[in-house]
């Protein structure tokens, strides 16, 4: 590569790690305003935000919702996906569209719709919202992932259970779903650390009582100026940092990103 | 191994592949059940003080036509552009290197610090510019170090635009190279061979063909700025508002419902017609290819 271009590439580099760097610099500031460089040094913004009971509680639905929308995500996905790849029937385009259609629908309208849905219908905003709201909203990429594996199977391992007289409800459990493994593992991830990230929809359908860790954190920035969220994000980019190791080891970095890339937010 | 796919296990049992896409059914329905609450409320008329809509009314498109709201949706085409366009040009380079640098430690390190933004969430990204803009943030003491002064960065255009040009930037690189790993490195060589100058060979041959993949990631980045909130909201400080901003606004402080989803489905019909623009382009380009 030419100088030019590596230092190119160097600037641009700085520029995406820039936000997350000073973000942890900061986080260790003693003073109770943002003011760069600090001057003193101290950990206390970690002990407030630790206990700082709206996050504690934002953590907690969080991960509810994370698990419940993951779980659930990942099951009606294989399901979709399995029945789009091997079934043709009617209505086959359509059942597509509504999964794919949330990739393209911003989510502040999601969660807008949601809400109004569910004022109208007379539901309560509870946790059970939040769940529905990111089951749709992460659905689209576990069903890529888990159609890609789909697609990349070989179906003669099928058609061999099927013809030496295995029914088909047991060639589903011993030999489709072990080969789709790896592709439900990526997506389930994938959907999880979709939903534990996901913020405007859930600023819509969150109530006091039920708001995620994003949105307790939105409503602290708001408010206050301390390190508290500077601490908070250092916690999370390490966290972050280091399940993306772990995905990479386990999994392949590939494979995940296969999943992700026409993406929405 | 691209394997040979059969559809004998749908044959053989399409009651049971049926039943698993059930839940599915329920839950695209209900997304689109929400889509539709949304139109319904759009046409129903604002109760002051009631949650509840009134009766049937095009008073919320017709109120549209306001220069309040017209210069928010020029305003937010524009950072959309403005940020597909820019994430393209600090993107080329990033996919590029990521293609053709021969050192795999390289590699990994430049893929590493390119996606991990992507899985940060907007609320820690965006908190994390406030940091940097700021009247006594990060590139302020850098400028003030240097003895340039102080700038106004928080809460301005340009400050917005940088926010939202590093959210689309790991997806547009990811993107951009995919679309570049198709490409065959000898053809550019061969031009080169045939005496042509290595920009010339860039601009006559790479750039053309990675046309489709630019176009594609373009889109992309175009349709997750116009779905970003937090950054234009935190970032902005109420100075920089994209329709997101406006359509939260009317919700939740004027608690005009309504109005707030007729905006949110012209914003929709917006990007409709400019995502099918781009798509019908697209198309034009992989078709002259």
């Amino acid at each position: 590569m030419r100088w030019w271009l590596r230092i190119l590439v160097l600037l641009l580099l700085g520029f995406i790690a820039m936000p997350a760097i000073v973000a942890c610099i900061v986080a260790f500031d003693a003073r109770s305003i943002l003011n760069f460089p600090p001057q003193a040094w101290s950990t206390r913004w970690f002990e407030r935000a630790l206990s700082y009971p709206d996050f504690r509680d934002g953590a907690w639905n969080s991960l509810l919702v994370m698990l419940s929308a993951s779980v659930i995500a990942t099951l009606l996905g294989a399901g979709a996906a399995l029945t789009l790849e091997k079934l043709e029937f009617r209505g086959k385009r359509t059942l597509e569209a509504l999964v794919m259609a949330p990739l393209v629908v911003p989510h502040f309208v999601v969660g807008l719709g949601f809400l109004t849905l569910f004022a109208q219908s007379g539901l309560p905003r509870g946790l059970p919202l939040l769940v529905l709201c990111h089951v749709v909203l992460v659905l689209p990429f576990v069903v890529r992932s888990v159609w890609i594996s789909l697609k990349s199977l070989d179906g003669r391992l099928e058609d061999a259970a099927l013809s030496l007289g295995a029914p088909p409800g047991r060639v589903l459990r011993q030999v489709t779903l072990p080969l789709l493994l790896p592709g439900l593992a990526g997506g389930w991830l994938f959907a999880a650390i979709l939903s534990f990230t996901e913020f405007s929809a859930s600023l819509f359908v969150s109530t006091q009582r039920t708001q995620t860790l994003p949105v307790a954190m939105y409503n602290y920035v708001r408010e206050y100026a301390d390190p508290s969220i500077a601490a908070l994000s250092a916690i999370w980019i390490v966290t972050t940092m280091l399940l993306i190791l772990a995905a990479d080891r386990w999994l392949g970095l590939s494979r995940v990103l296969g999943t992700e890339v026409p993406g929405g937010r | 191994m691209a394997g040979e796919n059969s559809t004998a296990l749908g044959h053989g049992a399409p009651g049971l592949l049926r039943g698993l896409a059930l839940p599915a059914w329920l839950c695209g329905l209900a997304f689109a059940a929400a889509l539709l609450a949304i139109f319904q409320y759009a046409l129903r008329a604002h109760v002051p003080g009631e949650l509840e809509p009134g009766g049937f009314t095009f008073q919320n498109f017709v109120a549209q036509a306001h220069p309040l709201y017209i210069g928010v949706f020029w305003d937010t085409l524009l950072l959309c552009a403005g940020t597909a366009i820019l994430s393209l040009l600090a993107g080329y380079p990033l996919a590029w290197a990521i293609l053709r640098t021969r050192s795999r430690l390289a590699r990994s390190f430049i893929l590493a610090i390119v996606i991990t933004p992507l899985f940060l969430g907007e609320i820690v990204r965006t908190y994390g510019w406030i940091v940097v803009l700021g009247n006594s943030g990060f590139l302020n003491a850098a400028l003030a170090w240097f003895g340039l002064g102080r700038a106004e960065m928080l809460f301005t255009t340009g400050g917005v635009l940088a926010a939202l040009v590093h959210v689309t930037l790991p997806i547009v690189v990811i993107m951009l190279a995919a679309g570049l790993a198709h490409i065959e490195p000898e053809l550019e060589r061969a031009a080169q061979s045939l005496g042509a100058t290595p920009a010339r060979g860039f601009f006559t041959v790479t750039l053309p063909l990675s046309l489709p993949g630019i176009l594609a990631a373009g889109t992309t980045a175009f349709a997750w700025t116009f779905s970003a909130f937090a950054t234009p909201q935190l970032v902005g400080g109420g100075k920089v508002n994209m329709i997101s901003n406006l359509v939260y606004q009317l919700g939740f402080a004027s608690f005009n419902f309504p109005f707030a989803a007729a905006l949110a489905v012209s914003g929709l019909a917006l990007t409709a017609v400019t995502l099918a623009a781009l798509s019908l382009l697209t198309r034009r380009v992989e078709q002259r290819l």
